[in-house]
């Protein structure tokens, strides 16, 4: 793949759990193209998967009538994904999950997508619909070439 | 969608001589595999299983729900005095719980022969 052009990839997922693989692997697909180590492609499909699996449970509330939309965007040194649904966005960011509390059971075991979205991409923003129902999560991952690099 | 997640028992002993129950799930682990998970966890008999040995070696998609399904194993196993540990998850994985924090309550090693080791 030449390390100079930029290519765009869009598709549409069902509202269904389990589609968020297909994005997933879609990405994984794409970042290994343009070069990206083995590491960053592994986060880069947990963020994108998680970012499907909100729009399909929070975003489009599991109506199958309703899709889900995916573009990627990769150039040289970037990629960058957007997941849109039919929903509101996010209200105000859930805290931090915290461990001890779940266990102690002061806190739900799940709720950690968004969580784990931030912690493994560069960038990320939930951007509200301007019309009040669409909305998009946008993540963009950075091509960090030292790890190969120091290895030669 | 989802790949079913298979779970089955296996009955070991540590390298210390004590009897350790390991879980060893195939497939993902999402929002799908409560009774794979949770169902595998319930079928082992709490007065007799103390110490739990997670094999996630042919698991290659974990999800946040399956990570919620794994906490609410520990969580369950805290309240009944049992110890779980984990082996055979990729690095990604591996750093995936980190981060959540599973690590705190669940003692992750490389490979079935090193956990049974430092049992």
């Amino acid at each position: 793949m030449s390390e100079s052009k930029s290519a765009t990839v869009e598709m549409r997922l069902p509202t269904k759990l389990g589609y968020e693989k297909v994005a997933m692997s879609t990405a994984a697909s794409v970042a290994k193209l343009h070069g990206f180590p083995e590491d960053r492609i592994e986060d880069l499909k947990t963020a994108v998967a998680e970012a499907c699996i909100n729009a399909i449970e929070h975003g489009n509330r599991l109506d199958e009538k309703l899709s889900v939309g995916v573009v990627l965007k990769a150039d040289t040194d970037t990629l960058e994904v957007k997941v849109l649904d039919d929903g509101k966005g996010i209200g105000k960011q859930p805290p931090k999950p915290d461990i001890d509390r779940k266990m102690h059971g002061e806190e739900d075991p799940r709720g950690m997508g968004m969580f784990l979205i931030q912690a493994l991409v560069d960038e990320v923003e939930w951007v509200p619909g301007a019309d009040g129902k669409s909305s998009y999560v946008r993540l963009v991952i950075k091509l960090d070439k030292r790890p190969a690099e120091s290895a030669i | 969608m989802q790949s079913e997640t298979k779970s089955r028992v296996d009955r070991l002993s540590s390298s210390q001589g004590y009897p350790v129950a390991v879980l060893r799930f195939e497939g993902d682990i999402a929002s799908t595999s409560k009774d794979a998970v949770l169902g595998a966890y319930h079928s082992l008999p709490k007065e007799t299983t103390k110490l739990i040995l997670l094999d996630f070696t042919g698991v290659e998609y974990i999800n946040s729900s399956g990570i919620a399904l794994i906490i609410q194993l520990l969580i369950e196993a805290s309240n009944s005095g049992q110890k779980v540990y984990a082996f055979g998850l990729s690095a990604h994985f591996t750093k995936v719980f980190t981060m959540v924090g599973i690590t705190k309550y669940a003692n992750l090693y490389p490979n079935q022969a090193q956990a049974l080791a430092a049992l």
